[in-house]
């Protein structure tokens, strides 16, 4: 395949509105290929519109927009043979009474070279579901199943809206496999989750956007300057609990050590988290 | 046509495989349409023999009463309910469907894949063919058993019957592709769909012979395709002479046509006009 577009998904200076709202206020984004991109946000952000503009639901007002290096606004069938959806909410699928296999199948005939449909059922972990009909499936297992029509195409650019709201812990964690699996195999992936450590945990790269607009970029582990914040020692001291904020976390744990002659009673050092961060940069503007 | 699977390798080994066309993605809609339907026991048990239902009660209310020139009361109603079940199948259940899966995000779903849009019609008109088939044979049967309704006696009935059958199919299939974007959700499709059916179907010789139905009133079924529907089907089942009981003194089988095909045609403006594939929310 020839790569004549670095960029899976490019967006310059995207506008939405929505009557007097303005949904989506200058949006930036670039996603490169084969890279895990997390859209972060509270409700009301603008995520669902930024994604619905890429995946050619909506029409947008401004701004431009390249997504497999097509406008998704004029893009037809041989665009979308490349991209999977997964939308926000689940839903019953087609029809409670086909089964998982059927579905699956279905959809993989609208594609021109699908993957093969046990096999993708077998990656989201249905196999033992294959022949139940869609009505006997939990709500967990129809959103994975959402997940298999959605990557049944093959394509090179997945979009996730909300994957795992709803899902219990160990669920949640299963899907994540799926993701770095998917990821491993080349696929971009852009993601929205209002869940940080989701993010943390499957995104290359992050970004936090807030009343239609972006406010941060980068790796879950620098974005908003994280990575440089001071950190906060806390230890142990006669029966009370000591703490000072340094940006020479190493150096304060030395002394420290040389203090009490070898371990340091409680010692804690800690960064701010992703979701203070996060907080930080949608609280400010709120 | 290559219908079964190319093989895989080869079909990945292209760099451009070809994108299935819209007939043979619709023929695989078909399927899943069908089965989706008819594994829904209880919903294909009312659609199917509602018709004959009503068929053994009206015929056993209305047993004594003649509508004259010996016609038969289990042949009118048969005639009447041929025609409320094609708009029954057709108009309403696909109106309905329709809704309920722009309602769930289903229709979105598929808009958001390669699929045809003209793929998803040819499901829907697929199965829309083979429920009216189905239930128009059933009601047919039961009204040879109970009702002594007759089979068209001769070549031209058969062709008046097959015509107007799929001409009227054909009308209320696109007027229910168009009713399915007005209701707002799927809650709300139920009476904005139905009413104006359950209206149509005593005022246009479905449940209440023609004849018995007020003046103002037949004026006002007159604007719609059911009457000229039901009318047809008289003219398919019914004596000769029973013409002379219609308003016009007879079956008007060119009216028919064209009324049913201006409908057809004010219908496939709308659908082309109004089909959302998304909720009204959903921009």
């Amino acid at each position: 395949m020839v790569l004549t577009d670095e960029a899976a998904v490019r967006v310059g200076d995207l506008r939405k509105r929505y009557g007097d709202l303005t949904a989506v206020g200058g949006v930036d984004i670039e996603i490169r290929r084969g890279e895990v991109f997390a859209l972060l946000g509270p409700n009301g952000a603008g995520k669902t519109t930024t994604v619905e503009i890429l995946e050619g639901y909506r029409h947008r007002d401004g701004g431009t927009v390249s997504v497999l290096g097509e406008d998704p606004q004029h893009a037809g069938r041989a665009w979308r043979a490349r991209i999977g959806i997964v939308l926000q909410l689940a839903t019953e699928g087609e029809s409670a009474e086909l089964t998982v296999r059927e579905i699956v199948r279905h959809f993989a005939s609208f594609y021109p070279k699908p993957r093969d449909a046990d096999e993708v059922i077998g990656l989201v972990g249905l196999s033992t579901k294959a022949r139940s009909r869609i009505h006997q499936l939990s709500g967990g297992q129809i959103r994975r199943l959402d997940v298999a029509l959605g990557i049944v195409g093959d394509p090179e650019l997945i979009f996730l809206d909300e994957p795992t709201t709803g899902f219990d812990p160990e669920a949640r964690r299963a899907f994540w496999a799926l993701i770095g699996e998917l990821s491993g195999s080349g696929t971009t992936i852009l993601l929205t989750t209002h869940y940080l450590d989701e993010a943390e945990a499957l995104a290359d790269r992050v970004a936090v956007i807030a009343d239609g607009r972006i406010r941060a970029t980068g790796t879950p582990a620098e974005l908003g300057g994280r990575d440089a914040r001071a950190a906060t020692v806390t230890w142990q001291d006669d029966g009370e609990r000591r703490s000072t904020q340094t940006s020479e976390p190493t150096r304060v744990v030395a002394e420290l050590g040389a203090r009490y002659g070898g371990e340091v009673p409680g010692l804690t050092v800690t960064r701010p988290s992703l979701e203070d961060v996060y907080l930080e940069l949608i609280g400010g503007q709120q | 046509m290559t219908v079964s699977a190319p093989a895989k390798s080869a079909a990945r080994s292209t760099k451009q495989a070809p994108l299935p066309s819209a007939l043979r993605v619709g023929m695989s809609r078909t399927g899943i349409e069908l089965k989706g339907f008819f594994r829904e026991k209880q919903a294909v048990a009312f659609v199917l023999t509602l018709p004959a239902i009503m068929l053994v009660l009206l015929g056993s209310i209305f047993r004594n009463e003649t509508a004259g020139h010996d016609v038969s009361v289990g042949a009118l109603f048969a005639a009447g309910l041929i025609g409320g079940g094609v708009m029954s199948t057709s108009y309403q259940n696909l109106g309905m469907s329709i809704a309920i899966e722009r309602d769930r995000g289903m229709l979105k779903r598929l808009r958001g894949t390669p699929m045809p849009g003209a793929a998803y019609f040819i499901g829907k008109t697929c199965l829309v063919l083979i429920s009216t088939i189905a239930e128009t044979v059933i009601l047919i049967v039961v009204g040879m058993l109970v009702d002594h309704l007759q089979l068209p006696h001769s070549a031209e009935r058969w062709w008046t019957f097959i015509w107007v059958f799929i001409l009227g199919t054909i009308t209320c299939t696109l007027l229910g592709i168009a009713a399915s974007s007005v209701p707002r959700s799927a809650r709300s499709a139920m009476a904005v769909i139905t009413l104006p059916f359950v209206v149509l179907q005593f005022i246009s010789g479905v449940y209440v012979p023609f004849t018995f139905v007020p003046p103002w009133l037949r004026d006002v079924a007159s604007f719609f395709p059911l009457k000229w529907i039901c009318q047809g089907l008289r003219s398919v089942f019914l004596p000769a002479q029973a013409a002379s009981l219609e308003p016009a003194g007879s079956w008007e089988l060119g009216r028919v046509a064209l009324v049913l095909t201006a409908w057809a045609v004010a219908g496939l403006v709308l659908c082309l006009t109004t089909f959302r594939w998304q909720r009204r929310r959903d921009g």
